[in-house]
C-alpha cells in the first residue's frame, strides 16, 4: 500500500487533535453567539467612530455658535458700561468744577445755588440734577437748592457721608430718601486749606439712569439693567420688574472687564448673563438674554447633528443587522453543505465497506454452494449413471455433507446479518473484543489464504463501552483492511486491547508491514491522501478519524519505516457526545 | 476418452472427495488432494494429464502450483479453479501457462469438456 523507502531507521508519530473532518452539524446556538459577535464588533467599529466625530462636532459646534451669541451681548455690555461711567463722571466732573471754580461762601447763597444748577444742566444737555446742597464736616446742611424742604438737615449719620469723608467722592444707590422718589447722589469733597472740609452734593433722578441704558441702542427684546451689590434692582427690567426690587439671580462676582455666563433663572430657563461693574458706583449692569433666543441657530443644528446621528446609526444597524444574517445564513448553508457532503463521502465509505464485505461473504459462502453442487451432482451421478443402487451409508453421507454446507451458509448469512442489524443503533454496551472478532470474521479469509498471522491480546477484565456499534465496526474494518494491506503473505497482525486512563479502553493493530515514510505520516488522516497505486479514494482513514473523534476517542498512529505500522484508538467507556 | 488423468487440488475435502468421485464414475482416472505441496508431491509420484487447482488456498495457493508445475513439468496441463468473478487471478494463472479456468460451482459437463481439450492440446504438443 505504501512506498518503500529502504534508507532510515526513523519512527514517527502523528496525532491529529482537531476535528476537522468531524461530522456533526454546529447547534443553532452558535450561530446566534456568532452573529451577536459580528453585529457587536462591527457595531463597535462604525458607530464608536461616528459617534466621538459627532461629540467632537457637538461640542466645538456649540462653542463656536455660543462665542458667537455670547460677543455682540458683551459688546453691548461694554458700550453700556463706558457710557454710563462716562455719564457719571461727567457729573463728578462738574461738581469738581464747582468746588475748585470759587470758595463754598460764595457758593452758598441760595440765587447763587439756583444760577449753578441751572448752568450745570445747560451744560450737561442731560442729566440734570435736582438739587445740589452744601454740607460742612459735621454733617449740617449748610446751603441747598432745590424742590424739596432739605435745608439743615444732618447727615452725620448717613453711610455715604463717611464714604465721601473717607474716599472723596460717592455715589449713592438708588433710595427713596425723604422726598419717597427713586434717586441717588453724587457728592464730592472739598478741603479748606487749612483743614476741615465741606461737602457739594447734588441728586439725581433714577429716571436719568434708566434713559442712559436706553440710548445704547437695545434692541426691543433685550434686557438690560443696573443693579447693586445686594442684588436691588436699579434700575427696572423687563424681565425681573420694577425698581428697588430684588431679582432672583444670584449678584455676579466682581470682574473689572465684562463677564458672560450662562445660568438658570428662577423659570428654570436658561439665559445668559452678561454683567459689569459700573466703575465708581455701587452699580453693576446686568443683560440677560435667554439661551433659547441666543442660540436659536445652535439649536436648528443640533438638532440637525441628532437628527443625522440617528439616521446614520439606523442604517449602520440596518446594514449591519441585514448584513450579518446574510453573512451567517451563508455560513450556515456553507456548514451545511460540508455536512450534507461529508454525510454522502461517509456513506459512500460506509456502502465501499459493505461491497468489500458482500464480496469476501461471496467467496465464502461459494465453498459451501460449489459442495452442495458437487454433492447433488455426485447423487444424481450414482442414481443415472451406476447400475447398482449406491449403500444406504453412502447416500446418508452425501446428504450429510450437503446439509452441513447448507450450515455452513447460514452461518455467514446469520453472520453478516447481525453485523447489518446494528447499522441504525446509536449507543449500546460493545465488548470490543467480540466486535473485533466479528470484524475479523469478514476479514478471516483472506487472511487464511494470505497466512497472515492474527493474534489477539485481551485482559481478563477488559471494561465494555457505550458506543455507536456500527460507526465502529466500521472503524476497524478501515484499520485491519489497512493493516491487511500493508502486510506481506505471511506477516503478523497484533490486536491489544487495554485500558487506559480516565476510563478508556485503547485498542493497538499493530502490524510488520512496509511502514509509512514520516512524510506521510502527518498527512494519513487527511481527506483524499492515498498511497494506493490506481487508487483509493483516500477517504477511509480520515473517515475513520472524524468517527473516532465523534465517538469522543482519539486515533494515532506509529510507524517505523521497514519495520510495520500501528494504530491506536482511544475509546472513552462512557458515551461522550 | 478413458485412461484420462486427472488430479484435482482444493482445500475444500468434501468438493474434493465428491468431484474425484463423480470423474471416476464417468470414467475418469481422478485423484485428489487439499494442498498444494500435497499436489505436487503426488505430481512428481505419479503421471497426470491434466491438474485442476483452486487459486485460493491456504498455504501454498493455486498460481504458485501453476508456476512450479509448469517450472518441472512444461507439457502438464493445469486448469485454475477460481470463485465467481476472480478474473484477475485467472488472467495472471494464464500468463504463467494455465490452460483455462473453471468458476465453482462447477458444472460437472463443462469441467470435463475443458479437460478433454486440455488433455488434446497436450497430445497435439506431443505429436
Amino acid at each position: 500500500m505504501l512506498e518503500n523507502s529502504a534508507s532510515s531507521d526513523f519512527e514517527s508519530t502523528t496525532h491529529v487533535a482537531e476535528p476537522e473532518t468531524s461530522g456533526g452539524g454546529v447547534r443553532p446556538q452558535s450561530y446566534r453567539h456568532l452573529r451577536r459577535l459580528v453585529v457587536l464588533a462591527a457595531a463597535a467599529v462604525s458607530l464608536l467612530p461616528l459617534t466621538i466625530t459627532m461629540v467632537i462636532n457637538y461640542v466645538q459646534f456649540r462653542g463656536a455658535l455660543q462665542a458667537e451669541a455670547v460677543e455682540p451681548m458683551a459688546r453691548l455690555t461694554l458700550n453700556t458700561k463706558k457710557s454710563l461711567e462716562l455719564f457719571l463722571s461727567e457729573r463728578r466732573s462738574g461738581l469738581l468744577f464747582l468746588a475748585y471754580d470759587r470758595p463754598f461762601t460764595e457758593l452758598c447763597g441760595q440765587a447763587s445755588l439756583t444760577r449753578v444748577i441751572s448752568n450745570l444742566n445747560r451744560s450737561l444737555e442731560v442729566g440734570t440734577f435736582v438739587d445740589l446742597g452744601i454740607i460742612d464736616d459735621s454733617g449740617n446742611q449748610l446751603c441747598y437748592s432745590g424742590p424739596y424742604e432739605l435745608e439743615g438737615r444732618n447727615y452725620l449719620d448717613q453711610e455715604w457721608f463717611h464714604e465721601v469723608a473717607r474716599r472723596g467722592t460717592s455715589t449713592s444707590d438708588i433710595f427713596l430718601g425723604f422726598r419717597e422718589s427713586p434717586h441717588f447722589a453724587i457728592a464730592t469733597k472739598n478741603d479748606y486749606p487749612d483743614g476741615g472740609f465741606y461737602i457739594l452734593r447734588a441728586t439725581i433722578d433714577a429716571e436719568m439712569l434708566s434713559e442712559q441704558i436706553l440710548t445704547t441702542g437695545l434692541q426691543p427684546t433685550d434686557d438690560v439693567f443696573l443693579i447693586n451689590r445686594e442684588g436691588i434692582l436699579q434700575s427696572p427690567s423687563r424681565r425681573y420688574g420694577e425698581i428697588l426690587t430684588p431679582i432672583p439671580l444670584p449678584v455676579p462676582h466682581y470682574s473689572p472687564s465684562v463677564e458672560v455666563v450662562e445660568l438658570k433663572d428662577d423659570r428654570g430657563q436658561a439665559i445668559f448673563v452678561s454683567s459689569a461693574y459700573i466703575h465708581n458706583s455701587p452699580f453693576v449692569l446686568v443683560q440677560i438674554k435667554p439661551a433659547e433666543e441666543a442660540m436659536g441657530r445652535w439649536f436648528t443644528l443640533r438638532s440637525e447633528l441628532l437628527g443625522f446621528l440617528i439616521v446614520s446609526v439606523g442604517v449602520i444597524l440596518t446594514v449591519i443587522l441585514w448584513g450579518s444574517r446574510r453573512l451567517i445564513l451563508r455560513i450556515r448553508e456553507a456548514d451545511e453543505r460540508r455536512t450534507a457532503l461529508y454525510h454522502q463521502v461517509e456513506y459512500s465509505n460506509k456502502l465501499a465497506s459493505i461491497g468489500r464485505l458482500a464480496a469476501g461473504v461471496a467467496h465464502e459462502i461459494n465453498n459451501p454452494l460449489a459442495i452442495i453442487n458437487e454433492k447433488a451432482g455426485l447423487l444424481k451421478d450414482l442414481v443415472t449413471l451406476s447400475e447398482a443402487t449406491p449403500p444406504r451409508d453412502k447416500l446418508l453421507g452425501i446428504v450429510d455433507s450437503v446439509l452441513s454446507s447448507v450450515a455452513r451458509c447460514r452461518a455467514i448469512t446469520h453472520r453478516l446479518l447481525g453485523f447489518a442489524r446494528h447499522m441504525d443503533v446509536q449507543s449500546e454496551t460493545i465488548d470490543l473484543h467480540a466486535l473485533l472478532k466479528e470484524v475479523l470474521d469478514f476479514l478471516g479469509s483472506e487472511a487464511e489464504y494470505r497466512n497472515i498471522n492474527i493474534s489477539f491480546d485481551v485482559p481478563e477484565d477488559l471494561p465494555t463501552i457505550e458506543s455507536d456499534r456500527s460507526q465502529l465496526q466500521q472503524v476497524f474494518l478501515n484499520i485491519l483492511n489497512n493493516a491487511l494491506a500493508a502486510v506481506d503473505n505471511g506477516g503478523t497482525i497484533d490486536i491489544t486491547l487495554e485500558s487506559g486512563e480516565d476510563h478508556t479502553v485503547v485498542v493497538t493493530v499493530t502490524d510488520d508491514g512496509k511502514g509509512i515514510p514520516e512524510t506521510d505520516i502527518k498527512k494519513i488522516f487527511e481527506p483524499f491522501f492515498t498511497t494506493k497505486k490506481g487508487g483509493g479514494t483516500g477517504l477511509g482513514l480520515s473517515i475513520t478519524y472524524g468517527i473516532v473523534r465523534k465517538l469522543g476517542g482519539e486515533i494515532a498512529v506509529k510507524s517505523k519505516l521497514g519495520v510495520g505500522t500501528s494504530f491506536t484508538v482511544i475509546l472513552p467507556e462512557g458515551r461522550k457526545v | 476418452m478413458s485412461g484420462l488423468r486427472v488430479l484435482f487440488v482444493d482445500d475444500e475435502e468434501e468438493l474434493v472427495s465428491a468431484v474425484v468421485e463423480r470423474l471416476q464414475l464417468r470414467g475418469i482416472e481422478a485423484m485428489g488432494a487439499t494442498a498444494g505441496a500435497d499436489a505436487l508431491r503426488l505430481i512428481e509420484r505419479e503421471t497426470f494429464d491434466v491438474v485442476v487447482v483452486d487459486v485460493k488456498m491456504p498455504g501454498l495457493g493455486g498460481l504458485e502450483v501453476v508456476r512450479q508445475v509448469k517450472a518441472q513439468h512444461p507439457t502438464l496441463q493445469v486448469i485454475l479453479l477460481s470463485g465467481h468473478g476472480s478474473y484477475a487471478d485467472a488472467e495472471e494463472g494464464r500468463h504463467l501457462g494455465a490452460f483455462d479456468y473453471v468458476e465453482k460451482p462447477i458444472d460437472i459437463e463443462i469441467l470435463i469438456d475443458i479437460l478433454r481439450n486440455a488433455a488434446a492440446a497436450t497430445e497435439r504438443v506431443d505429436r
